[in-house]
């Protein structure tokens, strides 16, 4: 996708100015939970602490920041808190403690009045389930984030038709929700979170309840539409082929806590533990890792007369050209030999699935 | 996981961990001995402490509650600032109600008092708002109901009822559904609401009925008033219960739009609980309709009324036609209402007959207009035309009557000669003749071994001995009278059992178990209350041979289900004084009679969940055992009834709280006991504060039995009461 | 107004009239320039009349309430209710009169001495007797049990029910009545256990069948009452009432007083000058009079309109004297 970030975790700091910031996020559920946090009993794993207090961590200590128009992706198996932190960020799920902050304004202590002007303006989210309003047609089902903050009829109309359209339902405005398929109905989520024209669209495992090939539709819809609009996305899912696909940065959550942010390249190539090793065994490194991920350094008795790659080129297609050639790919940057890459290297990817140190 | 993180924020919702075999094994076990040590106890100590106060005599408390009621006559008397408010809603009501009748029954002013729109113009009203809310086949019925009502001979009665029942649901609806709002979206309003929902379904009527006269007034508003506290509850529930539960993920998604609470309430919860709310609205409609005969009682317009004097005469044919008419009338709303919220759904969305129903309603209302002239200036149209079919269906069901009874006398004799010798008096002797702190224990136990999952925390005993200790403190100040009484071993009593009960990790029933408990024995009533207890036991127990066979009987064929559900209903709407007077050409006038009353009036909503649960057992493991070569018992005993064991204990529940409804009235017939105190309470001024410390025991009584059941329910699997 | 009324009676004038109506002009329109309701008249505003519920009570009710409306031009509204309420309506000026009142010093005193709302307009003319009752066969086969109580626990086995054995049982009846028969049976060292039959119904459908059936029943009742035509209950033999003998509840142990029957109204509703009023004031008739009517409503199946009418249009010099007295 818009490969805008090639230097995982330093991102955002670096323009200075991030769509979404994190900061130390805690959700704690269960009795006097505010006590929780700060506490020694902050340290032990989930099941003791529910032991001991009662109370599940659901989110811990979680920090990161999201640039404006990137594709961030939390993921995690179900249980690890990636829901919960969703509904943390617009305060659908009261955080324990921490800071949010979206387009430079502070989320937590914010009043409700401005949460709702947040929620009505900037921030909009699409649901597992859809969440439709089953006695409202299509239509006032998109228009619905423009009736609560009070535009005209008219206008609102004007709008949800605009995004019907958008998100290729033209001509099922007057259907109600239960007389679509899963797909559709979710598109038709998809249509009420744009109509609010937001700057930051959150989405919650949107796609776990579809079939498979609707689900590739759908994932290819939002890869269009976010060239097409550009929203900044935060996205939850459980599935990695999804997070890889979608993702600029993944984020991967265990026990409430987070466990590695990269790049998928990042996440694939050096996961930080066995729980992401194992997480990321099943996927083709070639379909994720870049020529960065397997190029070297020239060896002396190399001609350098192969032709010349990218770094951010995928292994899967350079692999044709790779092997075909009769000397190591260059991968070169703006002009600079940053390495090269030969059958061997390529094949070890592909065939054996090593990966490079 | 979602739903599973965000339901922690609400440990109120979490499902009890069902209890395993070995605890389960432990608790029958415990429960057996508890029963044993009673019954040995009680044998040996039978017709002590048992704190019997005869008829006449009244305890401190309930003086003081009669002086309470004098006092409220005379403020009235004085017109003292606080009647004020009541009198003017009993005079705004009656404005409402009369002026009604002269529209539609009857108007003085005009000549031979003839109603301003006779009974051509009503029909064709009705039918016209029945066709346009619920569609044509229940136009149809409405019609053939009207008419019937008219040719039975109570046109007038039957609109009146319609009106006070009518008037009595708008109002129900404009204080139920912002009440229910308010309790689905604070839990502490929830908290402090549902108990005075509790109160008002199950304090028996009669208790308030005088002073609910007194305050609103005799006739139409009383009438409205007593209907209104009666109906209300179901709505409240069902609305606030319905709103409470709509689909998180649409409330989420519309406050991740930014919507307002009103917003949500308007535009999300509301319309997406339309159809549960018809349901509530429909309960309430019923609830009102059954509080006809009761009205009567402070000359409420309507049907009750010949239905109370044809029983002052011993006139069961014409109790039964007026009675008939009040089920008729249930018919038809109870189906309306039903059609109609399957019509809201549809509404919107119905396309291509929209053009023959604009033209059917336009025919309607074109006829409604010309009936409504005809009815207004021709005396044909608009007094009913007299018939005697009434009459003589009346005279009917008396011959067959007699018919009957004389036929079956013996055998009805002889059941009650064996059910009372063998059954009701050795239970009875168990529950009224021991001493009441043995009795008192071992019902404490039953709610610690079986209302709850077992979690009882020590802070919620310590509460409950304090909250318990307030209580017996405050009864103990008025009911000082009370003879027998032994104060220390009472306190010590009630303190010991609720830290025994802690400890043992009493669940949730064991509480509200201890405070009624506390209740009844500080009312002063323990005695009565007990006997009350037994025939409401001995009857339940009767219900739920009935539930459970034949509702497993029409749980498996559609057939079968199709058949009885009519009798059902008809049982169940048909006012029971009509078929109390000739049971007692049956019975003798007695507790078993009043039993069998109760049986009679509650075994068809037992019987319904039963069937239900029955039916909802799953398909799919009715076909595994089916395919394993299960034979039609073993699927009975091994599948489908093990499989709606909560199903059971609810049924078991609502039969308890009907049976219990029923104990005023079973009195009218020689139940005896809490019912008859209510009654005579309502009779003779001097009794009042007997009458309504019986009516707060009853009440009582029927929180404790529903908190034990509901809370069994629970611990298998099935905590929602329907 | 309140019309709370009942009204079957009035339909049924109204029917006739409506067939009259047809017959004469075919049409039967209503015309409301014909002026206000034809029953009632300028000198006689409304009689509210409450209706207690006991036909002996009722048949009563209607015959002055029948005389009112038909012959005063007044509009009667019958109430149905309880004493207690209908007393309460004297204050509340819902309720004008209350034609039957036993006793009821409570409320006596309550709303005629304290309230002043109420007042007695004297007897009515009846004697109310409440005891203990056995069906007539009884009577005639055991006669020793109505000459004197104590031989009553002779035969307590013979009045046991399932219920009470082995005692024997005393029905005890509408929770409208005073009782003091738990007392009663306890000072009296009776061999017998109360049961509330709890409405005047079960008290008379047990007594019919304990008749028909020639069964052993003892039980509460009380006269002018309808069913005494139909099966002559036999009062057996107390302790005679002598003054004061019931003063204490708790240690009764004679009979009951008798009951004279009288009429209590609304103060305001007899200093109004209205003739019905007057006729309130007048009216006063014989056990067997209210007998006969009861009779007709309850064993008939008469409408209380056209029993009462019955009963007037045979003694209208009686009447007279009610109207004109």
């Amino acid at each position: 996708m818009t490969a805008m970030v090639d230097d995982a975790g330093a991102v955002a700091s670096t323009n200075g100015q991030s769509a979404l910031t994190v900061n130390s996020l805690w959700k704690v559920f269960g009795p006097r939970a505010d006590k929780i946090v700060g506490s020694p009993e902050a340290d032990l794993s989930r099941a003791e602490l529910l032991a001991k207090t009662g109370c599940t961590a659901a989110v811990r200590d979680v920090s990161f920041d999201v640039a404006p128009g990137e594709v961030f992706v939390v993921m995690g198996l179900s249980g690890s808190g990636k829901s919960t932190l969703v509904r943390c960020l617009t305060r659908l799920i009261e955080p324990t403690a921490g800071q949010i902050t979206i387009d430079g304004e502070e989320v937590v202590g914010m009043s409700d009045t401005r949460l709702r002007e947040l929620r009505r303006h900037h921030v909009s989210m699409v649901f597992q389930h859809f969440g439709l309003l089953p006695h409202r047609k299509v239509i006032d089902n998109v228009g619905y984030g423009l009736e609560v903050r009070g535009e005209s009829k008219t206008d609102r109309r004007a709008r949800a038709q605009e995004m019907v359209d958008l998100v290729g339902l033209s001509g099922n405005e007057n259907a109600y929700p239960d007389q679509l398929s899963g797909g559709m109905q979710q598109r038709v989520g998809l249509a009420r979170a744009l109509a609010v024209n937001p700057s930051v669209l959150l989405f919650d495992e949107p796609f776990s309840a579809l079939d498979p090939l609707i689900r590739r539709d759908m994932q290819n819809e939002v890869i269009r539409l976010h060239h097409e609009v550009g929203k900044t996305m935060v996205f939850i899912t459980h599935d990695l082929a999804e997070a890889l696909k979608l993702g600029d940065r993944i984020l991967i959550m265990r026990d409430g806590a987070l466990v590695q942010m990269g790049t998928p390249a990042e996440v694939v190539a050096t996961p930080a533990d066995d729980y992401v090793r194992d997480f990321v065994s099943e996927v083709p490194r070639s379909h994720v890792l870049t020529l960065a991920w397997v190029m070297r350094p020239p060896r002396p008795d190399e001609a350098l007369t192969g032709p010349e790659m990218t770094p951010d080129t995928i292994v899967r297609d350079a692999a044709r050209r790779v092997i075909d050639a009769a000397d190591p790919v260059k991968v070169v940057d703006n002009g600079e030999l940053l390495g090269v890459v030969d059958q061997d290297d390529i094949l070890r990817v592909i065939v054996a699935e090593e990966t490079p140190s | 996981m979602t739903i599973e993180l965000a339901e922690l924020d609400h440990p109120a919702v979490e499902a009890p961990t069902p209890p395993d075999e070995e605890s389960n094994r432990k608790r029958w076990w415990a429960l057996g001995a508890a029963l044993a040590v009673w019954v040995v106890v009680g044998t040996v100590l039978s017709g002590r402490n048992t704190q019997d106060l005869p008829n006449a005599e009244l305890t401190g408390f309930q003086t003081w509650l009669t002086d309470l009621y004098g006092n409220l006559q005379d403020a009235k008397f004085n017109g003292d600032w606080f009647i004020k408010p009541a009198v003017w809603i009993g005079d705004s009501l009656d404005w409402i109600v009369t002026t009604l009748q002269h529209l539609f029954v009857s108007d003085p002013d005009r000549p031979l008092q003839v109603a301003q729109f006779g009974w051509a113009g009503v029909v064709a009203l009705v039918v016209l708002i029945a066709y346009a809310l619920s569609g044509a086949r229940i136009a149809v019925l409405s019609l053939a109901v009207l008419l019937a009502i008219g040719y039975a001979g109570y046109w007038e009665a039957g609109i009146d009822t319609l009106i006070v029942t009518g008037v009595a649901v708008v109002i129900c609806v404009l204080i139920g559904i912002p009440t229910a709002i308010w309790m689905s979206r604070s839990s502490a309003a929830s908290a402090a609401i549902t108990p005075v929902l509790d109160a008002m379904q199950t304090m028996p009527a009669f208790a308030y009925l005088a002073p609910l006269a007194l305050l609103f007034g005799i006739g139409n508003s009383g009438a409205v008033v007593v209907t209104l506290i009666y109906a209300l509850p179901p709505l409240v529930r069902i609305t606030a219960h319905a709103l409470g539960t709509v689909s998180p993920t649409t409330v989420e998604a519309t406050a991740s739009l930014g919507s307002t609470e009103n917003q949500q309430t308007r535009k999300v919860r509301l319309p997406m609980s339309k159809r549960t709310i018809i349901v509530g609205l429909n309960q309430t409609i019923m609830a009102a309709l059954s509080m006809a005969t009761i009205a009567a009682f402070i000359a409420g317009p309507g049907l009750g009324q010949p239905i109370v004097r044809a029983l002052n005469i011993l006139n069961v044919g014409v109790a039964f036609v007026a009675g008939a008419c009040v089920v008729l009338l249930a018919i038809m709303l109870d189906r309306a209402t039903e059609r109609a919220g399957i019509r809201a759904e549809l509404a919107a969305r119905s396309g291509g007959n929209e053009n023959v129903r604009r033209i059917v309603l336009g025919v309607l209302g074109v006829a409604a207009v010309i009936a409504l002239y005809l009815s207004h200036s021709q005396l044909r149209w608009s007094v009913f035309p007299e018939s005697d079919f009434g009459a003589q269906v009346a005279r009917r069901v008396n011959d067959w009557t007699d018919a009957f009874t004389g036929a079956v006398g013996d055998f009805t004799a002889w059941v009650n000669d064996t059910a009372t010798t063998y059954l009701l008096n050795n239970l009875e002797d168990l529950l009224a003749n021991s001493p009441w702190w043995l009795v008192a224990a071992a019902i404490l136990t039953v709610a610690a071994l079986l209302g709850g999952a077992g979690k009882g925390s020590f802070q919620r005993v310590v509460t409950g001995v304090a909250l318990c200790s307030l209580a017996v403190l405050a009864a103990g100040y008025y009911a000082g009278s009370v003879p027998d009484i032994n104060w220390v071993p009472y306190w010590t009593g009630v303190v010991v059992l609720l830290a025994v009960g802690g400890y043992l990790g009493a669940g949730e029933a064991f509480l509200p178990t201890a405070v009624c408990l506390t209740l009844i024995f500080g009312v002063g009533l323990w005695n009565d209350s007990m006997v009350t207890l037994s025939m409401t036991l001995f009857a339940t127990l009767v219900v739920m041979i009935f539930g459970v066979t034949i509702g497993t009987w029409m749980g498996r064929s559609h057939r079968v289900d199709a058949a009885v559900r009519p009798f059902l209903d008809f049982l169940q709407t048909m006012p029971a004084l009509v078929y109390l007077i000739p049971a007692l050409a049956l019975f003798p006038p007695g507790k078993f009679l009043a039993i069998a009353a109760a049986v009679l009036y509650a075994s068809p909503v037992a019987i319904k969940i039963a069937a239900d649960g029955i039916r909802s057992v799953s398909p799919t493991t009715v076909e595994a055992a089916q395919a394993i070569g299960s034979n039609r018992w073993q699927m009975i005993s091994k599948v489908q009834l093990p499989m709606s064991k909560g199903s059971m204990v609810l049924a078991a529940n609502q039969g308890l709280l009907f049976v219990l409804s029923m104990v005023v009235i079973g009195a009218l017939v020689g139940g005896g006991s809490l019912g008859y105190l209510v009654i005579s309470g309502f009779s003779q001024g001097q009794l009042y504060g007997k009458g309504l410390a019986a009516a707060i025991a009853i009440t009582a009584l029927g929180i404790m039995l529903d908190r034990i059941t509901v809370h069994t329910a629970a611990r298998y699997g099935r905590a929602e009461t329907a | 107004m309140r019309v709370t009324k009942r009204r079957a009676g009035r339909v049924a004038a109204l029917a006739a009239a409506a067939s009259l109506a047809l017959a004469a002009c075919g049409g039967g329109d209503i015309s409301d320039s014909a002026g206000g309701g034809s029953s009632s008249g300028p000198d006689c505003d409304t009689l509210n009349m409450a209706i207690n519920p006991w036909v002996g009570y009722e048949a009563s009710a209607y015959v002055v309430g029948q005389v009112a409306e038909t012959q005063l031009n007044c509009t009667v509204n019958y109430k149905d209710l309880k004493e207690e309420v209908a007393w309460q309506g004297f204050a509340t000026g819902e309720v004008d009169v209350v034609i039957e009142n036993w006793g009821h010093p409570d409320l006596e005193k309550k709303y005629i001495d304290q309230q002043g709302v109420a007042v007695d307009v004297g007897s009515q003319g009846n004697e109310g007797i409440i005891g203990w009752y056995i069906p007539p066969w009884l009577a005639e086969a055991h006669p020793d049990i109505v000459d004197n109580w104590e031989n009553l626990n002779k035969y307590a086995s013979d009045f046991a029910t399932a219920e009470t054995q082995p005692k024997g049982q005393l029905l005890d009846g509408d929770p409208s009545y005073v009782t003091n028969d738990e007392a009663l049976v306890e000072n009296l060292n009776l061999d017998f256990q109360v049961v509330y039959a709890g409405s005047e119904a079960a008290l008379i459908q047990a007594f019919r069948k304990a008749e028909e059936n020639q069964e052993f029943l003892l039980g509460y009742f009380y006269e002018p009452q309808w069913f005494l035509s139909e099966v002559p209950l036999v009062k057996i033999n107390l302790p005679p009432y002598t003054d004061g003998c019931d003063a204490d509840a708790a240690k009764v142990a004679c009979d009951y007083p008798p009951y004279p029957l009288n009429k209590v109204a609304a103060t305001k509703f007899m200093d109004s000058g209205s003739p019905a009023a007057n006729l309130v004031q007048n009216f006063t008739w014989t056990n067997d009079d209210q007998n006969s009517v009861a009779k007709a409503i309850a064993d008939e199946g008469m409408a209380p309109e056209d029993a009462a009418q019955q009963w007037i249009d045979a003694n209208q010099d009686t009447v007279d004297t009610w109207i004109n007295g």
